[in-house]
């Protein structure tokens, strides 16, 4: 089963996406924010495992930029794709979450199936 | 296909109105700093808010306040990026967001109405952003379905020349899931391993292969484009038309690892690709998440009458454990029902397991009391914004000091609470807080300053609510009270007794009515709110330094300590705050002073009520037993004559209002441990009839 982090500092997004996710089968992980998301990670046991991580960009402490550097600076997420929950759409921005080393986004607002979609392209 | 279902939906619809409200009192707080005080942290969780908004706006249904919440981020990410803010800016975002909280509150339906109002709104911030953004803002919200021009057919096939960077798989990105992608639209694909080294110096990380693929000329550009849009700047992407005067460049290319030596270079790009703006998945435009909400009467969400509490997880385990203690302590006492006589041994294990009983009743008691609990923030939070506009309007510089809003006390006390607030806040600068000029001319600074504290005090809550303005003019108080026949024309009153005459019902002074405050239903609404949740108003001014009031309401109002009395055959309750002393009745210190009897308590002299007599109980007094109880109310001492003390116990009031009628004198009733209904005198009441010269028409 795989497992995703979805990090937003918004619980009703939270909400949404996990339950999203959970009817199609994923087990979720949540985090409020950049800095319990790295929080989460560090925890020994928990970093094992986790497929594919779906992060905001604007959140309070650690925001979305900075928690895709850090991610990327750690041996087991080096690979993983991470994708950005953004409202963006434009290219500078988009070029600015690349460069953090971000495999992809979601545009929201964005439809469960939407969500679905995009998520079986990147766990194959 | 896993939807989510509606009710899972309207639920999670109600966390999201939940959540957007409280960000937008966030934002209306931190938009009333901004314009003094533009520090990156408020302009950071400012731009969160609206932005969480407009995120989840799509997702939840509420298509509605897309455009304007998109508008105001754009306004603040200016701001974000350094951009003074401006008071044309600042006044715009606040009308934002009042009218994002407002649309919000809409029903489901209702919302589109307010379309016209959200326009007026986006011009203005548009406006204020200055002309080069202006067009940026319109720029509409969510972008347009991927044009998809569908080929013509008859094109010749594509061609993609797809070269990754060797970096590429470092974003997490996998070229082959690029490539599968392709094979669904029907792609052929061969790959280049021309740049594959020798396994030993082979780097696991890197990435070394390229592609080239052949779709049919049917699959739009766009659909080519979407399969890259996530590798743009990793990679070289060619993507062009096969020529047709070379139709047969590439007849088969199935056998998937051909290693090409050096294919025919493609025929002439058409575009070398930097990614264009096209949306990574297609939105659909404006389509709204739920496509209507039938059935369910589920979107009259009002989520500001705080109708639900949240609570923390700590209190709830707190009650689990209460609860734990209680169910061990009930089966303890099971054990002990046993048949048989009852050994003094047994009585006294059942006295001990009850006496467990009563400790864990009452610390369950307490943490549902705390589970009921909000702090008084919620209430505080609605004043900063009062004191601004109401400052702007009448032209006076006001700020706001709020301390002890961590303070927790009942939902329902609270609820009441919040009118209370904002009349006396609405008093203080209208009519207490002077104008700059006034205020440099008095040699204070010319802000005015209002301080609001909240703190425990025993079982009750004091909120204090003083400026330091001009402070009540007593004269004209006392002559418009006498005025209005709110005291007698030849009454001698303190200063303190003049300056709480302004809650008196049909009471106002403002020469002219302002429709700020002074329609002279303020104070007024004060003192009733407060009354109905068992509490306490009180105003102290100093002239020329300004006023304090003092609130002061129960933590909870559905248990008191009460302390049992017996006057005649029945017994009451005395709120035990409410007692300061009680002493043995001697006939020869009571004192006949016009109507009213006085009694001499030290060096005190306090008036008396016979609560037999008040009570219709009896007609004359039995001097030779009774005692006088001493009990303080809206500031006042009184001393109450009554029979006997009984016990002292926690009282859980019913109210009779609610199931008989008021009755003036009692606050309530309870039910006590025997069965018998007791009656919680209303002290406030009683001491309210002495002070009027009139008996309690019991």
């Amino acid at each position: 089963m795989p497992k995703i982090m979805v990090i937003d500092d918004s619980n009703s997004m939270r909400a949404l996406i996990k339950q999203a996710l959970t009817a199609a089968g994923h087990q979720v992980i949540e985090a409020v924010d950049g800095q319990d998301a790295l929080d989460r990670v560090a925890t020994p046991g928990a970093a094992s495992g986790i497929d594919l991580f779906l992060c905001d960009v604007n959140m309070p402490r650690v925001d979305g930029l900075t928690l895709v550097k850090k991610l990327r600076d750690l041996a087991p997420f080096k690979f993983k794709p991470i994708l950005m929950l953004t409202t963006e759409i434009d290219p500078e921005k988009k070029r600015i979450a690349k460069e953090a080393g971000a495999t992809g986004w979601l545009v929201k607002p964005f439809q469960p199936d939407q969500l679905l979609a995009t998520i079986r392209k990147v766990l194959t | 296909m896993s939807q989510i279902d509606a009710a899972t939906l309207a639920a999670l619809q109600s966390t999201f109105l939940e959540e957007s409200f409280e960000g937008l009192d966030r934002a209306e707080t931190g938009l009333i700093q901004l314009a003094d005080d533009p520090d990156p942290e408020v302009i950071g969780e400012l731009f969160r808010v609206i932005h969480s908004i407009k995120g989840g706006a799509g997702a939840f249904g509420v298509t509605e306040v897309t455009e304007l919440a998109h508008v105001m981020e754009n306004l603040l990410d200016d701001l974000r990026s350094g951009t003074p803010p401006t008071a044309e800016g600042c006044a715009a975002l606040l009308a934002g967001v009042d009218e994002l909280r407002a649309t919000l509150r809409e029903p489901a339906g209702a919302r589109q109405l307010r379309a016209a109002t959200h326009h007026e709104i986006c011009a203005r911030i548009v406006a204020s952003r200055g002309a080069p953004a202006a067009k940026a803002a319109a720029a509409p919200v969510i972008a347009p379905a991927v044009a998809a021009a569908a080929a013509p057919v008859g094109d010749p096939a594509w061609l993609v020349d797809f070269k990754p960077h060797p970096t590429l798989m470092q974003t997490g990105n996998d070229p082959l899931r690029i490539v599968r992608e392709l094979v669904e639209l029907g792609a052929t694909v061969t790959a280049d391993l021309s740049r594959l080294p020798a396994l030993g110096v082979l780097d696991p990380t890197e990435l070394y292969l390229a592609w080239q693929l052949r779709l049919p000329a049917a699959v739009s550009q766009a659909q080519i484009e979407e399969a890259f849009a996530w590798v743009d700047g990793e990679c070289t992407l060619a993507i062009t038309r096969e020529a047709s005067a070379a139709p047969a460049s590439e007849p088969v290319a199935e056998t998937a690892p051909v290693p090409a030596a050096a294919p025919e270079p493609p025929p002439a790009p058409v575009a070398v690709l930097p990614m264009p703006a096209a949306p990574a998945t297609p939105a659909t435009p404006a389509t709204p998440a739920t496509p209507s909400r039938g059935g369910g009467g589920d979107d009259s969400h009002s989520p500001t009458n705080m109708s639900s509490v949240r609570v923390g997880i700590d209190k709830i385990d707190l009650l689990m454990n209460m609860v734990g203690e209680l169910v061990i302590t009930q089966s303890m006492l099971g054990e002990l029902d046993t048949d048989g006589p009852i050994s003094v041994e047994r009585s006294a294990q059942i006295r001990e397991g009850l006496l467990l009983l009563a400790r864990n009743t009452r610390a369950l008691q307490e943490s549902v009391v705390r589970l009921r609990s909000m702090p008084v923030s919620v209430v505080f939070a609605r004043l900063p914004r009062l004191v601004h506009d109401l400052g702007h309007k009448l032209g006076k510089r006001v700020e706001l000091e709020t301390t002890g809003q961590g303070t927790e006390l009942d939902k329902t006390v609270l609820e009441k609470l919040g009118d209370p607030l904002i009349h006396i806040v609405r008093n203080s600068i209208d009519h207490g807080v002077e104008t700059p000029d006034e205020r440099i001319a008095a040699g204070k600074p010319a802000h005015g300053t209002i301080r609001i504290h909240a703190e425990h005090r025993g079982s009750a809550i004091v909120i204090e609510v003083s400026d330091d303005g001009r402070g009540l003019n007593l004269t004209r108080i006392l002559s418009v009270a006498k005025q209005r026949g709110l005291v007698a024309p030849d009454a001698q009153l303190r200063d303190d007794e003049i300056a709480n005459l302004v809650f008196a019902p049909g009471f106002s002074t403002a020469a002219v009515v302002s429709d700020v405050s002074g329609r002279g239903v303020g104070m007024d609404v004060v003192w009733r709110h407060l009354k109905e949740v068992g509490g306490d108003v009180h105003i102290e001014s100093m002239p020329g330094q300004g006023t304090r009031t003092t609130l002061r309401v129960p933590l909870t109002l559905a248990i008191i300590d009460g302390q049992l009395i017996r006057v005649s055959e029945q017994s009451y309750v005395m709120p035990l705050l409410s007692i300061i002393e009680t002493v043995e009745l001697e006939p020869a210190r009571l004192k006949r002073v016009g109507t009213a009897e006085v009694y001499r308590v030290r060096d005190q002299i306090v008036p008396v009520i016979d609560l037999g007599v008040a009570f219709g109980l009896r007609y004359e007094r039995d001097l030779a037993s009774g005692l006088l109880m001493i009990v303080e109310a809206d500031g006042a001492r009184v001393g109450l004559i009554v029979d006997e003390l009984l016990a002292q116990q926690q009282i859980v009031i019913k109210s009779l209002e609610t199931n008989f009628g008021r009755v003036d004198g009692l606050a309530g009733a309870t039910i006590l441990g025997d069965g018998h209904v007791a009656f919680i005198i209303d002290i406030v009441a009683l001491t309210r009839g002495i002070r009027r010269g009139g008996r309690l028409a019991a």
